[in-house]
Protein backbone atom coordinates (compact mmCIF):
# COMPACT_ATOMS: atom_id res chain seq x y z
CA UNK A 1 0.00 0.00 0.00
CA UNK A 2 2.67 2.50 0.71
CA UNK A 3 5.31 1.39 -1.83
CA UNK A 4 1.92 1.89 -4.10
CA UNK A 5 1.55 5.31 -2.88
CA UNK A 6 5.05 6.33 -2.91
CA UNK A 7 5.41 5.32 -7.03
CA UNK A 8 2.36 7.52 -7.57
CA UNK A 9 4.06 10.04 -6.11
CA UNK A 10 6.75 10.30 -8.26
CA UNK A 11 5.08 9.67 -11.27
CA UNK A 12 2.67 12.88 -10.42
CA UNK A 13 6.08 14.56 -9.67
CA UNK A 14 7.49 13.59 -12.93
CA UNK A 15 4.52 14.57 -14.55
CA UNK A 16 4.49 18.44 -13.20
CA UNK A 17 8.60 18.35 -13.45
CA UNK A 18 8.41 17.80 -16.96
CA UNK A 19 5.15 20.64 -17.42
CA UNK A 20 3.46 17.44 -19.42
CA UNK A 21 0.63 17.78 -17.25
CA UNK A 22 -0.40 20.21 -14.60
CA UNK A 23 -3.93 18.83 -14.65
CA UNK A 24 -2.77 15.20 -14.02
CA UNK A 25 -0.34 16.18 -11.03
CA UNK A 26 -2.45 16.31 -8.72
CA UNK A 27 -2.02 12.16 -6.52
CA UNK A 28 -1.07 10.80 -3.63
CA UNK A 29 2.29 11.16 -1.92
CA UNK A 30 3.48 9.31 1.35
CA UNK A 31 6.26 10.76 3.94
CA UNK A 32 7.21 8.50 6.94
CA UNK A 33 7.91 9.38 10.29
CA UNK A 34 10.73 7.26 11.57
CA UNK A 35 13.40 7.68 14.89
CA UNK A 36 11.95 11.15 15.51
CA UNK A 37 12.60 12.47 11.90
CA UNK A 38 10.39 12.55 8.58
CA UNK A 39 11.81 10.80 5.91
CA UNK A 40 11.71 13.87 3.55
CA UNK A 41 13.00 17.48 4.03
CA UNK A 42 11.22 18.43 1.34
CA UNK A 43 8.70 17.24 -1.56
CA UNK A 44 6.51 18.86 -4.09
CA UNK A 45 3.14 17.30 -5.01
CA UNK A 46 0.62 18.72 -8.01
CA UNK A 47 -2.47 21.03 -6.36
CA UNK A 48 -5.18 19.09 -5.19
CA UNK A 49 -2.51 16.03 -4.02
CA UNK A 50 -3.20 14.06 -0.94
CA UNK A 51 0.09 13.21 1.45
CA UNK A 52 -0.32 10.35 3.87
CA UNK A 53 1.98 10.45 6.94
CA UNK A 54 2.58 7.55 8.45
CA UNK A 55 3.86 7.02 11.61
CA UNK A 56 6.28 4.68 11.35
CA UNK A 57 8.19 5.18 15.05
CA UNK A 58 7.64 3.75 18.14
CA UNK A 59 6.22 7.30 19.38
CA UNK A 60 3.28 9.37 19.06
CA UNK A 61 3.73 12.01 16.55
CA UNK A 62 1.56 14.85 15.17
CA UNK A 63 1.42 17.00 12.20
CA UNK A 64 0.26 20.40 12.69
CA UNK A 65 0.37 22.58 9.36
CA UNK A 66 -0.44 26.56 10.25
CA UNK A 67 -0.74 28.07 7.29
CA UNK A 68 -3.44 25.10 6.92
CA UNK A 69 -4.82 25.72 10.31
CA UNK A 70 -4.14 22.09 10.23
CA UNK A 71 -3.89 19.76 13.34
CA UNK A 72 -4.23 16.17 13.52
CA UNK A 73 -4.07 15.90 17.38
CA UNK A 74 -2.27 12.75 19.02
CA UNK A 75 -0.49 10.55 16.15
CA UNK A 76 -0.07 7.00 17.48
CA UNK A 77 2.55 4.49 15.87
CA UNK A 78 1.26 2.80 13.20
CA UNK A 79 -1.11 5.62 12.43
CA UNK A 80 -1.57 7.35 8.89
CA UNK A 81 -2.85 11.12 8.61
CA UNK A 82 -4.07 12.10 5.07
CA UNK A 83 -3.63 15.45 3.85
CA UNK A 84 -4.81 17.43 0.85
CA UNK A 85 -3.34 20.24 -0.14
CA UNK A 86 -5.86 22.03 -2.65
CA UNK A 87 -4.18 25.50 -2.87
CA UNK A 88 -0.49 26.35 -4.29
CA UNK A 89 2.28 27.46 -1.99
CA UNK A 90 5.00 26.26 0.53
CA UNK A 91 3.85 24.53 3.31
CA UNK A 92 5.83 24.01 6.57
CA UNK A 93 5.01 20.36 8.18
CA UNK A 94 5.64 19.97 11.92
CA UNK A 95 5.15 17.73 14.76
CA UNK A 96 3.72 19.36 17.52
CA UNK A 97 5.16 17.29 20.34
CA UNK A 98 8.95 17.14 18.41
CA UNK A 99 9.17 20.70 16.59
CA UNK A 100 12.64 19.23 15.33
CA UNK A 101 10.66 17.02 13.49
CA UNK A 102 9.88 19.70 10.66
CA UNK A 103 9.69 19.22 6.49
CA UNK A 104 7.73 21.36 3.95
CA UNK A 105 5.46 20.67 1.04
CA UNK A 106 5.62 22.34 -2.08
CA UNK A 107 2.48 22.23 -4.13
CA UNK A 108 2.87 23.85 -7.57
CA UNK B 1 27.05 33.34 9.55
CA UNK B 2 28.78 34.44 12.57
CA UNK B 3 31.31 32.64 14.06
CA UNK B 4 31.34 32.29 18.06
CA UNK B 5 34.23 33.65 20.23
CA UNK B 6 35.48 31.45 22.25
CA UNK B 7 36.76 34.15 25.04
CA UNK B 8 37.85 34.21 28.50
CA UNK B 9 39.22 30.45 28.34
CA UNK B 10 41.39 31.26 31.69
CA UNK B 11 38.99 32.98 33.33
CA UNK B 12 36.14 30.28 32.48
CA UNK B 13 39.06 27.55 33.88
CA UNK B 14 39.56 29.41 37.86
CA UNK B 15 36.15 30.05 37.98
CA UNK B 16 35.39 26.39 37.32
CA UNK B 17 38.40 25.31 39.64
CA UNK B 18 36.40 27.31 42.25
CA UNK B 19 32.99 26.15 42.18
CA UNK B 20 34.62 22.36 41.78
CA UNK B 21 36.76 22.91 44.69
CA UNK B 22 33.82 23.89 46.92
CA UNK B 23 31.32 20.59 45.19
CA UNK B 24 33.40 17.78 45.23
CA UNK B 25 33.28 15.95 48.94
CA UNK B 26 35.44 12.95 47.87
CA UNK B 27 37.25 13.38 45.03
CA UNK B 28 39.21 10.13 45.43
CA UNK B 29 36.16 8.08 45.43
CA UNK B 30 35.11 9.85 42.38
CA UNK B 31 38.15 9.22 40.42
CA UNK B 32 38.06 6.00 41.32
CA UNK B 33 34.63 5.51 39.81
CA UNK B 34 35.70 6.90 36.80
CA UNK B 35 38.72 4.84 36.74
CA UNK B 36 36.45 2.25 36.21
CA UNK B 37 34.11 3.62 33.82
CA UNK B 38 36.97 4.95 31.76
CA UNK B 39 37.98 0.94 30.85
CA UNK B 40 35.45 1.77 27.42
CA UNK B 41 37.24 5.00 26.63
CA UNK B 42 36.13 4.76 23.06
CA UNK B 43 32.32 4.66 24.63
CA UNK B 44 32.95 8.02 26.46
CA UNK B 45 34.74 9.62 22.92
CA UNK B 46 31.73 8.91 21.41
CA UNK B 47 29.16 10.21 23.92
CA UNK B 48 31.40 13.04 24.02
CA UNK B 49 31.16 14.09 19.91
CA UNK B 50 27.44 14.46 20.78
CA UNK B 51 28.28 17.41 22.54
CA UNK B 52 30.53 19.23 19.90
CA UNK B 53 29.88 22.70 19.97
CA UNK B 54 28.61 24.18 16.94
CA UNK B 55 30.82 27.06 15.09
CA UNK B 56 28.55 29.09 13.66
CA UNK B 57 25.48 30.50 14.50
CA UNK B 58 22.67 29.51 12.14
CA UNK B 59 20.24 32.66 10.91
CA UNK B 60 17.38 31.82 9.23
CA UNK B 61 17.17 32.77 5.33
CA UNK B 62 14.16 35.32 5.34
CA UNK B 63 16.24 37.34 8.27
CA UNK B 64 19.65 37.47 7.68
CA UNK B 65 22.21 38.50 9.82
CA UNK B 66 23.39 42.05 9.81
CA UNK B 67 25.00 44.23 12.51
CA UNK B 68 22.94 47.07 12.15
CA UNK B 69 20.39 45.01 12.85
CA UNK B 70 21.64 42.78 15.81
CA UNK B 71 23.01 46.81 17.07
CA UNK B 72 19.49 48.21 16.62
CA UNK B 73 17.79 44.89 18.30
CA UNK B 74 19.90 45.33 20.96
CA UNK B 75 18.91 48.68 21.94
CA UNK B 76 15.22 48.03 21.67
CA UNK B 77 16.05 44.88 24.14
CA UNK B 78 17.07 47.31 26.81
CA UNK B 79 14.75 50.27 26.20
CA UNK B 80 12.02 50.35 28.63
CA UNK B 81 10.45 53.07 26.61
CA UNK B 82 8.91 49.76 24.85
CA UNK B 83 6.57 49.11 27.48
CA UNK B 84 3.62 51.11 28.29
CA UNK B 85 4.81 52.21 31.73
CA UNK B 86 8.00 52.95 30.34
CA UNK B 87 9.69 51.14 32.96
CA UNK B 88 10.06 47.29 32.36
CA UNK B 89 12.26 46.18 29.17
CA UNK B 90 12.70 42.86 27.55
CA UNK B 91 16.17 43.06 30.10
CA UNK B 92 14.36 44.02 32.95
CA UNK B 93 13.15 40.16 32.94
CA UNK B 94 15.51 38.62 30.73
CA UNK B 95 18.43 39.99 32.70
CA UNK B 96 22.31 38.81 31.71
CA UNK B 97 23.39 39.02 34.63
CA UNK B 98 21.14 36.13 35.92
CA UNK B 99 21.86 34.24 32.97
CA UNK B 100 19.25 36.12 30.82
CA UNK B 101 16.51 35.40 33.75
CA UNK B 102 15.43 37.12 36.95
CA UNK B 103 16.19 34.90 39.69
CA UNK B 104 12.09 34.93 40.74
CA UNK B 105 9.98 31.55 40.98
CA UNK B 106 7.88 33.62 38.41
CA UNK B 107 8.12 36.74 36.51
CA UNK B 108 7.25 40.13 37.71
CA UNK B 109 5.26 42.00 35.16
CA UNK B 110 3.82 46.02 34.99
CA UNK B 111 2.73 47.48 38.36
CA UNK B 112 4.19 44.67 40.09
CA UNK B 113 1.98 42.23 38.99
CA UNK B 114 3.37 38.26 39.36
CA UNK B 115 2.68 36.44 36.48
CA UNK B 116 2.28 32.56 36.33
CA UNK B 117 5.20 31.58 34.80
CA UNK B 118 9.00 31.47 35.47
CA UNK B 119 11.41 33.60 32.86
CA UNK B 120 12.82 31.44 30.59
CA UNK B 121 17.07 32.36 29.29
CA UNK B 122 17.75 34.10 26.03
CA UNK B 123 21.06 32.24 25.29
CA UNK B 124 21.36 29.72 23.18
CA UNK B 125 17.62 30.58 21.15
CA UNK B 126 19.63 30.75 17.88
CA UNK B 127 18.63 27.07 17.46
CA UNK B 128 15.64 27.14 19.32
CA UNK B 129 12.48 25.43 17.05
CA UNK B 130 9.36 26.71 18.91
CA UNK B 131 9.31 29.51 21.58
CA UNK B 132 7.81 30.16 24.96
CA UNK B 133 7.26 27.48 27.88
CA UNK B 134 4.29 25.70 26.01
CA UNK B 135 5.89 26.57 22.32
CA UNK B 136 3.10 28.60 21.46
CA UNK B 137 5.16 31.09 19.20
CA UNK B 138 6.85 29.23 15.61
CA UNK B 139 9.79 32.12 15.63
CA UNK B 140 11.85 34.35 17.51
CA UNK B 141 10.56 37.53 15.10
CA UNK B 142 6.88 36.17 15.84
CA UNK B 143 7.98 35.94 19.81
CA UNK B 144 9.22 39.18 20.02
CA UNK B 145 5.62 41.34 19.94
CA UNK B 146 4.28 38.81 22.68
CA UNK B 147 5.78 40.09 25.79
CA UNK B 148 5.62 44.39 23.95
CA UNK B 149 1.87 43.45 24.06
CA UNK B 150 0.81 41.64 26.41
CA UNK B 151 -1.18 43.41 29.31
CA UNK B 152 1.02 41.75 32.37
CA UNK B 153 4.08 42.15 30.33
CA UNK B 154 5.26 45.52 28.68
CA UNK B 155 1.51 46.49 28.24
CA UNK B 156 1.90 48.46 25.20
CA UNK B 157 0.12 48.40 22.07
CA UNK B 158 1.97 48.03 18.78
CA UNK B 159 0.17 50.94 17.69
CA UNK B 160 1.23 53.03 19.91
CA UNK B 161 4.51 51.80 20.20
CA UNK B 162 5.44 52.82 16.82
CA UNK B 163 4.72 56.54 16.74
CA UNK B 164 6.49 56.32 19.57
CA UNK B 165 9.35 55.24 18.23
CA UNK B 166 9.00 57.03 14.85
CA UNK B 167 9.25 60.38 17.12
CA UNK B 168 12.50 59.67 18.36
CA UNK B 169 15.48 60.24 15.40
CA UNK B 170 18.26 58.12 16.58
CA UNK B 171 15.59 54.98 15.60
CA UNK B 172 14.48 56.32 12.72
CA UNK B 173 18.12 56.48 11.37
CA UNK B 174 18.67 53.36 13.11
CA UNK B 175 15.66 51.78 11.50
CA UNK B 176 16.75 53.03 8.27
CA UNK B 177 20.28 51.42 8.30
CA UNK B 178 19.08 47.72 9.40
CA UNK B 179 15.83 47.75 6.91
CA UNK B 180 16.64 50.59 4.71
CA UNK B 181 12.91 51.73 3.11
CA UNK B 182 11.01 49.95 5.01
CA UNK B 183 10.46 51.82 8.18
CA UNK B 184 9.27 51.04 11.29
CA UNK B 185 7.05 48.22 11.28
CA UNK B 186 5.76 45.32 13.62
CA UNK B 187 8.12 42.85 11.08
CA UNK B 188 11.25 45.41 11.50
CA UNK B 189 11.09 45.52 14.95
CA UNK B 190 10.39 41.87 15.53
CA UNK B 191 13.82 40.97 12.77
CA UNK B 192 15.69 43.45 14.78
CA UNK B 193 14.89 41.95 18.26
CA UNK B 194 15.15 38.50 17.03
CA UNK B 195 18.65 39.40 15.31
CA UNK B 196 20.16 40.23 18.72
CA UNK B 197 18.66 37.49 20.32
CA UNK B 198 20.64 35.09 18.21
CA UNK B 199 23.96 36.18 18.96
CA UNK B 200 23.09 35.70 22.61
CA UNK B 201 25.02 32.62 22.76
CA UNK B 202 27.44 31.10 26.18
CA UNK B 203 30.71 30.74 25.62
CA UNK B 204 33.28 27.98 26.22
CA UNK B 205 32.84 25.77 28.71
CA UNK B 206 34.96 23.58 31.12
CA UNK B 207 32.80 20.97 29.90
CA UNK B 208 33.44 21.43 25.92
CA UNK B 209 36.99 22.31 26.73
CA UNK B 210 37.23 18.30 28.47
CA UNK B 211 35.02 17.36 25.33
CA UNK B 212 38.01 18.81 23.11
CA UNK B 213 40.42 16.64 25.03
CA UNK B 214 41.62 18.85 27.82
CA UNK B 215 41.13 15.84 30.52
CA UNK B 216 41.59 18.38 32.97
CA UNK B 217 39.18 20.71 32.49
CA UNK B 218 36.76 18.96 34.85
CA UNK B 219 36.83 17.39 37.85
CA UNK B 220 36.49 13.28 38.13
CA UNK B 221 33.21 13.97 40.08
CA UNK B 222 31.83 16.19 36.90
CA UNK B 223 32.62 13.46 34.65
CA UNK B 224 31.20 10.64 36.31
CA UNK B 225 28.36 12.95 37.21
CA UNK B 226 28.71 12.96 32.66
CA UNK B 227 28.55 9.10 32.27
CA UNK B 228 25.63 9.40 34.81
CA UNK B 229 23.74 11.64 32.42
CA UNK B 230 23.98 10.07 29.77
CA UNK B 231 23.87 6.49 31.49
CA UNK B 232 21.20 5.38 34.25
CA UNK B 233 19.88 8.67 34.88
CA UNK B 234 18.70 8.77 31.41
CA UNK B 235 18.87 12.92 30.90
CA UNK B 236 20.01 12.34 27.62
CA UNK B 237 16.48 11.26 26.72
CA UNK B 238 15.63 14.94 26.51
CA UNK B 239 18.77 16.95 26.77
CA UNK B 240 20.68 15.73 24.27
CA UNK B 241 22.78 17.65 22.11
CA UNK B 242 25.30 20.62 22.81
CA UNK B 243 22.66 22.99 24.58
CA UNK B 244 21.19 20.14 26.15
CA UNK B 245 17.55 20.00 24.57
CA UNK B 246 15.50 17.80 22.34
CA UNK B 247 13.21 20.97 21.79
CA UNK B 248 10.09 18.57 22.78
CA UNK B 249 7.37 18.50 25.10
CA UNK B 250 7.31 16.21 27.88
CA UNK B 251 5.30 16.05 31.32
CA UNK B 252 8.02 15.91 34.07
CA UNK B 253 5.80 14.83 36.89
CA UNK B 254 5.93 18.76 38.99
CA UNK B 255 2.50 19.53 40.88
CA UNK B 256 1.86 22.77 38.87
CA UNK B 257 -1.77 22.77 37.12
CA UNK B 258 -0.72 24.63 34.24
CA UNK B 259 -1.82 22.80 31.57
CA UNK B 260 1.05 23.72 29.27
CA UNK B 261 1.72 22.32 25.45
CA UNK B 262 -2.17 20.72 25.80
CA UNK B 263 -3.62 24.75 25.95
CA UNK B 264 -1.88 25.18 22.72
CA UNK B 265 -2.38 21.93 20.59
CA UNK B 266 -5.87 20.40 22.29
CA UNK B 267 -4.42 17.16 22.96
CA UNK B 268 -5.35 16.18 26.34
CA UNK B 269 -2.51 12.98 26.63
CA UNK B 270 0.18 16.47 26.38
CA UNK B 271 -1.42 18.43 29.81
CA UNK B 272 1.87 19.16 31.86
CA UNK B 273 3.98 19.20 29.20
CA UNK B 274 6.61 22.02 29.25
CA UNK B 275 9.03 22.47 26.52
CA UNK B 276 12.64 21.36 27.96
CA UNK B 277 15.21 24.11 28.36
CA UNK B 278 18.66 23.89 27.20
CA UNK B 279 21.03 23.33 30.37
CA UNK B 280 23.67 25.24 29.50
CA UNK B 281 24.88 28.28 32.11
CA UNK B 282 22.09 26.16 34.53
CA UNK B 283 24.02 26.60 37.67
CA UNK B 284 23.65 31.45 36.89
CA UNK B 285 19.44 30.24 36.03
CA UNK B 286 17.67 29.26 39.28
CA UNK B 287 14.93 28.55 40.35
CA UNK B 288 14.12 26.18 38.19
CA UNK B 289 11.40 24.88 36.26
CA UNK B 290 8.41 26.52 34.21
CA UNK B 291 6.77 27.33 37.67
CA UNK B 292 10.54 28.44 39.80
CA UNK B 293 9.17 25.34 41.76
CA UNK B 294 12.83 23.83 42.63
CA UNK B 295 15.31 26.22 44.83
CA UNK B 296 18.39 23.80 43.30
CA UNK B 297 20.58 21.86 41.49
CA UNK B 298 20.36 18.83 43.80
CA UNK B 299 16.78 19.41 44.07
CA UNK B 300 16.34 19.16 40.59
CA UNK B 301 18.30 15.60 40.88
CA UNK B 302 16.21 14.83 43.54
CA UNK B 303 13.20 15.49 41.81
CA UNK B 304 13.91 13.14 38.68
CA UNK B 305 15.43 10.18 41.18
CA UNK B 306 11.98 9.73 42.63
CA UNK B 307 10.52 12.87 43.33
CA UNK B 308 7.82 13.40 40.55
CA UNK B 309 4.01 12.47 40.43
CA UNK B 310 3.01 9.96 38.79
CA UNK B 311 0.19 10.33 36.37
CA UNK B 312 -1.28 9.04 32.84
CA UNK B 313 0.44 12.06 31.23
CA UNK B 314 3.84 11.70 32.67
CA UNK B 315 6.59 10.97 30.23
CA UNK B 316 7.75 7.23 29.91
CA UNK B 317 10.87 8.63 29.74
CA UNK B 318 10.87 9.44 33.69
CA UNK B 319 11.35 6.59 35.74
CA UNK B 320 12.48 6.89 39.12
CA UNK B 321 15.86 5.66 39.35
CA UNK B 322 18.86 4.29 42.27
CA UNK B 323 21.25 7.40 42.58
CA UNK B 324 23.57 7.04 45.95
CA UNK B 325 24.25 10.71 47.87
CA UNK B 326 27.65 10.79 45.96
CA UNK B 327 26.38 10.25 42.46
CA UNK B 328 23.64 12.96 42.90
CA UNK B 329 26.82 15.41 44.31
CA UNK B 330 28.45 14.18 40.77
CA UNK B 331 25.59 15.13 38.36
CA UNK B 332 25.66 18.76 40.57
CA UNK B 333 28.98 19.01 39.84
CA UNK B 334 28.60 18.30 35.80
CA UNK B 335 26.03 20.48 35.47
CA UNK B 336 28.31 23.36 37.43
CA UNK B 337 30.74 22.17 34.51
CA UNK B 338 28.58 23.79 31.60
CA UNK B 339 28.59 27.57 33.10
CA UNK B 340 30.70 29.25 30.83
CA UNK B 341 32.10 33.14 32.09
CA UNK B 342 30.57 35.17 28.93
CA UNK B 343 31.48 38.41 27.47
CA UNK B 344 30.23 41.45 30.08
CA UNK B 345 27.71 42.81 28.32
CA UNK B 346 27.45 46.70 27.87
CA UNK B 347 24.20 48.26 27.73
CA UNK B 348 23.74 50.04 24.53
CA UNK B 349 23.22 53.93 24.77
CA UNK B 350 19.95 54.67 23.58
CA UNK B 351 18.88 56.60 21.11
CA UNK B 352 16.89 60.18 21.83
C1 LIG C 1 7.71 40.79 32.82
C2 LIG C 1 8.88 39.99 32.51
C3 LIG C 1 9.21 39.81 31.04
C4 LIG C 1 9.46 40.80 30.11
C5 LIG C 1 9.40 42.30 30.30
C6 LIG C 1 9.81 40.10 28.90
N1 LIG C 1 9.78 38.75 29.09
FE1 LIG C 1 10.31 37.34 27.76
N2 LIG C 1 9.51 35.94 28.94
C7 LIG C 1 9.02 36.15 30.21
C8 LIG C 1 8.32 34.96 30.66
C9 LIG C 1 7.61 34.77 32.00
C10 LIG C 1 8.38 34.04 29.60
C11 LIG C 1 7.72 32.66 29.55
C12 LIG C 1 6.26 32.88 29.18
C13 LIG C 1 5.56 31.62 28.72
O1 LIG C 1 6.23 30.66 28.38
O2 LIG C 1 4.33 31.62 28.67
C14 LIG C 1 9.17 34.68 28.55
C15 LIG C 1 9.54 34.06 27.36
C16 LIG C 1 10.38 34.63 26.43
C17 LIG C 1 11.02 33.93 25.32
C18 LIG C 1 10.88 32.45 25.00
C19 LIG C 1 12.11 31.69 25.43
C20 LIG C 1 12.00 30.22 25.12
O3 LIG C 1 12.90 29.46 25.49
O4 LIG C 1 11.02 29.80 24.49
C21 LIG C 1 11.74 34.87 24.62
C22 LIG C 1 12.56 34.63 23.38
C23 LIG C 1 11.52 36.14 25.28
N3 LIG C 1 10.73 35.95 26.38
C24 LIG C 1 12.00 37.36 24.81
C25 LIG C 1 11.55 38.57 25.31
C26 LIG C 1 11.69 39.85 24.62
C27 LIG C 1 12.33 40.03 23.26
C28 LIG C 1 11.13 40.79 25.42
C29 LIG C 1 10.97 42.27 25.14
C30 LIG C 1 10.24 42.61 23.95
C31 LIG C 1 10.67 40.10 26.62
N4 LIG C 1 10.92 38.76 26.50
C32 LIG C 1 10.12 40.74 27.71
C33 LIG C 1 9.17 37.30 30.96
C34 LIG C 1 9.39 38.54 30.38
C1 LIG D 1 11.28 13.28 29.75
C2 LIG D 1 12.23 14.32 29.38
C3 LIG D 1 13.24 14.77 30.41
C4 LIG D 1 14.15 14.01 31.11
C5 LIG D 1 14.36 12.51 31.05
C6 LIG D 1 14.89 14.94 31.93
N1 LIG D 1 14.43 16.21 31.74
FE1 LIG D 1 15.11 17.87 32.67
N2 LIG D 1 13.57 18.93 31.88
C7 LIG D 1 12.65 18.45 30.96
C8 LIG D 1 11.57 19.40 30.83
C9 LIG D 1 10.36 19.24 29.91
C10 LIG D 1 11.86 20.47 31.69
C11 LIG D 1 10.96 21.67 31.98
C12 LIG D 1 9.83 21.14 32.84
C13 LIG D 1 8.84 22.15 33.33
O1 LIG D 1 9.21 23.27 33.68
O2 LIG D 1 7.65 21.78 33.40
C14 LIG D 1 13.14 20.15 32.31
C15 LIG D 1 13.81 20.98 33.22
C16 LIG D 1 15.07 20.70 33.73
C17 LIG D 1 15.87 21.64 34.48
C18 LIG D 1 15.47 23.08 34.80
C19 LIG D 1 15.75 23.98 33.62
C20 LIG D 1 15.24 25.38 33.80
O3 LIG D 1 15.54 26.23 32.94
O4 LIG D 1 14.52 25.66 34.75
C21 LIG D 1 17.04 21.01 34.80
C22 LIG D 1 18.20 21.59 35.56
C23 LIG D 1 16.95 19.66 34.27
N3 LIG D 1 15.74 19.51 33.63
C24 LIG D 1 17.91 18.69 34.41
C25 LIG D 1 17.70 17.34 34.13
C26 LIG D 1 18.53 16.27 34.58
C27 LIG D 1 19.80 16.44 35.38
C28 LIG D 1 17.95 15.11 34.16
C29 LIG D 1 18.38 13.68 34.44
C30 LIG D 1 18.41 13.33 35.85
C31 LIG D 1 16.76 15.47 33.41
N4 LIG D 1 16.64 16.84 33.43
C32 LIG D 1 15.91 14.56 32.80
C33 LIG D 1 12.70 17.23 30.33
C34 LIG D 1 13.43 16.15 30.81
CU1 LIG E 1 6.82 13.86 16.99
Amino acid sequence: MKTLERSLFFAGWLFAATGAGLALASTAATVTQVDKAFTEKEISVGQGATVHFVNNDSVKHNILIKKLDFNSGLQGPGDSVAVTFDKPGKFKVRCGIHPKMKMKVVVN
Amino acid sequence: MLAIRDGFIGLVAAAGLGIFVAFQPSPTAAAEQVAARTADSAEISALKALFARPDSIPFPQDNPYSEAKARLGEMLFFDPRLSGSNLLSCGSCHNPSLGWEDGQPTATGQGMQVLARHTPTILNLAWGEVFFWDGRADSLEEQALGPIEAPGEMSQSLESLIPELEAIPGYRTAFERAFPGQGITNETIGAAIATYERTIVSNLTPFDRWVRGDETAISASAQNGFLLFNGKANCTACHSGWNMTDDSFHDIGLASEDPGREEVLGIAELRHAFKTPGLRNIAQRAPYMHDGSIASLREVIDHYADGFIERPTLSEDIKPFEVTDRERDDLVAFLLSLTSADDPVTLPILPN
